[in-house]
């Protein structure tokens, strides 16, 4: 072990093999797709390798006689706060290679998070809370332009009819969406599941850039087909097939930069959904070479509004950076009829880690101030808003429904329900849950079915949490919530956070 | 191709908007009509987008922004100058430009031929892509403007410098190819080498090359009653990808 490169020595985790429980059996050496756990021949028994564990727990939780457990390894590193063992370690790395650190999931550096700081209110005394099991509560969220004012006229046999002609909206039974990540980053099984899953409650799911697999045209009324840079799989059938359509311009684990999804992920079926070839890296440019202003968006939201025949409403998705809501206005006159916000703590299936920990903004402070300019320049009923980038449970998204957002979009709980660890290593396509690989052994260990079941049973019990702290505050339903910051309070925060979260301090 | 029963119609565009003009045409494609003439045509945008099947569009005067965009099949012959967004992501079909062409032609398309006979602006065959027998092809009689087969990842564009307005301009302007990892550039005559992007060279082309070239041109000058053999009397170069994974040593997992 004495002359191994340095950063053979300082890796994360180490692997601890109880000998008195384990029998050899070799599972650990068969579910370990990154080759840590080994059948040493000489020695006739299973061995492991620490500096190749990643942290995915794999085979901690399918070990028979639960022998293993999966430690960080203690670090030998003289205490710094300043030089912290991550810093020294990319260092080794990036000398080793003269690589560019690449990264998988959302940002883990650690920056405010302000749903934690953000307080819900509820109903004593002088309004009567509202018990969901017993009574109506409405969390149905349409998504598209609403019409400034609605005319009703009385028809001759005396029932009133709507003469306003509304434009198309997208229909959710929950104000939560699965996110986009497309078929290619996450393999086939999830994408059928997470269609089964939206139509089963009621919500849609985002394909993500990568197209969409002919076998799931059927979920299409729960589907958001997504248009990205590369214009991976986009046809008319597929702009067609959907119950909305969106412009991806940008992510929020990696602001201003394209996406390589690389050749070793792209097989068989990846290549005939994505209509490129088997091996080749297929390559997102930075910006839509057809969008360099407002008035090009405006082109091509026009250009998929002709060519879907005005029937869905157009999405664009951009990142939480520092103009956003500028940006967010500009998007709204171009004529989009959803803006989806996805904040700097956004997953991704690879991103480079320096953009991704260091570009960007929080969602919630993205949110309040679009949400904001919105209503001050009075086109906030042109476009419904979507939230996303860190969504971690039921609370978060009633409070960024409190601070403006019309709904939100899950993607990192949405894998977290089928078992992600977020290990982090999604662009080596070796994905031990079998998650974000499309390697056949791989992903065999998600059933589609099960996967399905999972997903549906989180948005119901998000739905059921989210219509409780409802009815806690006296309200029947989630559009009396929508932008109503009176129902949000904040704990430990300045006089600016809370004027850009549009909310008053605890106790006031 | 002529299989399906042909049913012809002459429409006016003057100075209606597009959401109309395009609205009776996709309504009139319900109807049966499958040739169309469009007269005083004055920058209606989206003209045949995201049409499909056996169709024919005759235009006349200038089609606006994003003609024949996600198009699958038609065949568009516009008889004088087009603007920018022709055949973005298209997929098949074919469209002739008597003209010249502005900016982002072919952007991302999969299939299908635009044969210009003039100049061309910025970013033209952006991310073209091929799969399959799909192959698409853009051939400009003129000149190229900047980053011309950027990202290119499949397919073919033929640039000829001939029918220029630019008597001074190189034939393509910089960043030529710059990211293609696929697909195949061919430029008659000189490529000049300090307008293509980094890691590309232009390389002689060979006698498998010179057979597509010629299929390419003979199609391209009877579109657009030019003397094919005037075309091909002259050398052509071709830039090829140097990798299809330009950028897979570029990382290290962190």
């Amino acid at each position: 072990m004495l002359f191994q490169p340095i950063n053979k020595n300082y890796h994360e985790f180490c692997i601890d093999r109880d000998k008195d429980l384990c029998i050899n059996c070799q599972v650990c050496v068969r579910q370990c797709s990154y080759e840590a756990h080994f059948w040493d021949e000489a020695r006739q028994k299973v061995m492991h390798d620490n500096s190749k564990c990643i942290g995915c727990h794999r085979c901690e939780a399918l070990c028979p006689t639960a022998a293993l457990n999966i430690r960080k390894k203690p670090s030998d590193f003289r205490t710094n706060s300043l030089w912290r063992p991550v810093f020294l370690q990319n260092i080794y790395k990036q000398a080793d290679t003269g690589g560019v650190l690449l990264a998988g999931m959302g940002s883990p550096v650690d920056i405010p998070v302000y749903w934690d700081r953000m307080l819900l209110d509820a109903s004593q005394v002088t309004n009567p809370s509202i018990d969901p099991l017993r009574e109506p509560m409405e969390l149905k969220t349409f998504l598209g332009a609403k019409p400034k004012r609605v005319e009703i006229v009385t028809g001759k046999d005396g029932k009133p009819s709507l003469k306003t002609k509304l434009t198309p909206q997208i229909e959710l039974n929950y104000p939560m969406m699965f996110a986009a990540m497309s078929f290619g980053a996450i393999n086939f099984n999830l994408h059928r599941a997470m269609a089964r899953a939206a139509t089963e409650t009621g919500i849609v799911y985002n394909t993500g850039e990568g197209g969409l697999h002919k076998s799931l045209y059927k979920y299409g009324r729960n589907t958001i087909v997504q248009v990205a840079s590369g214009r991976f799989g986009v046809h008319l059938d597929y702009l067609k097939a959907g119950a909305g359509i969106e412009i991806k311009v940008g992510q929020g684990a990696k602001p201003g930069i394209g996406g390589h999804l690389p050749g070793a992920k792209i097989n068989a079926k990846v290549s005939e959904t994505r209509m490129v070839p088997l091996g080749s890296d297929a390559i997102s440019p930075a910006p839509h070479h057809d969008i360099y202003s407002i008035e090009d968006l405006l082109q091509l939201i026009y250009a998929l509004k002709e060519a879907s025949e005005y029937k869905v409403p157009v999405s664009v998705k951009i990142a939480a950076v520092h103009n956003v809501s500028a940006i967010a206005s500009g998007i709204a006159r171009a004529g989009a009829d959803i803006i989806a916000i996805d904040g700097m703590r956004g997953g991704t299936g690879a991103a480079p880690a320096m953009i991704r920990d260091n570009v960007g903004i929080p969602i919630e402070l993205a949110l309040a101030q679009v949400d904001q300019r919105l209503r001050d320049e009075g086109i906030r009923n042109n476009v419904s808003i979507v939230a996303s980038g860190g969504i971690r449970c039921s609370g978060d998204v009633i409070k960024a429904i409190a601070l403006g957002a019309d709904a939100v979009y899950l993607g990192t709980a949405t894998l977290i329900a089928v078992g992600c660890t977020l290990c982090g290593r999604c662009y080596t396509g070796k994905c031990p849950w079998g998650i974000a690989t499309n390697d056949t052994k791989l992903s065999k260990r998600q059933n589609p079915d099960i996967a399905a079941k999972k997903l549906a049973n989180l948005i119901r019990a998000w739905g059921h949490e989210i219509e409780e702290m409802l009815g806690g505050m006296g309200l029947n339903s989630i559009e009396s919530l929508r932008g109503n910051r009176d129902k949000l309070r904040g704990v430990g925060l300045s006089d600016t956070e809370l004027d850009i979260l549009g909310i008053k301090h605890a106790g006031r | 191709m002529m299989a399906t029963k042909r049913k012809k119609k002459t429409l006016t565009a003057g100075s209606t908007y597009y959401k109309q003009f395009n609205e009776e045409i996709r309504a009139l494609v319900k109807e049966g009509v499958t040739d169309f003439t469009l007269n005083a045509v004055n920058g209606q945008r989206y003209i045949a987008t995201a049409l499909e099947g056996d169709l024919t569009f005759d235009i006349h005067g200038v089609p606006g922004q994003d003609l024949a965009a996600f198009m699958r099949g038609p065949y568009v012959r516009v008889r004088n100058n087009a603007q920018d967004g022709v055949g973005n992501t298209m997929d098949n079909g074919r469209i002739v430009i008597e003209g010249l062409a502005g900016d982002v032609i072919g952007y991302a398309m999969r299939g299908g031929e635009i044969f210009i006979k003039g100049d061309v602006g910025y970013r033209v065959g952006i991310h073209m892509k091929a799969y399959l027998d799909h192959q698409p092809k853009i051939v400009v009689g003129g000149k190229a403007g900047d980053f011309l087969g950027e990202y290119m990842a499949g397919g073919i564009i033929l640039l000829l410098g001939m029918f220029s307005d630019k008597p001074d301009a190189p034939v393509a302007g910089r960043s030529l190819g710059t990211g293609m990892h696929g697909g195949v550039i061919y430029v008659r005559g000189e490529v000049p080498e300090n307008q293509l992007g980094p890691g590309l060279h232009a390389q002689p082309v060979d006698s498998d090359d010179l057979k597509v070239i010629e299929g390419l041109v003979k199609d391209y000058a009877r579109e657009l009653k030019l003397d094919s053999k005037a075309i091909m009397g002259e050398n052509f170069l071709k830039i090829r990808p140097f990798s299809h994974r330009p950028y897979g040593n570029l990382y290290v997992p962190c």
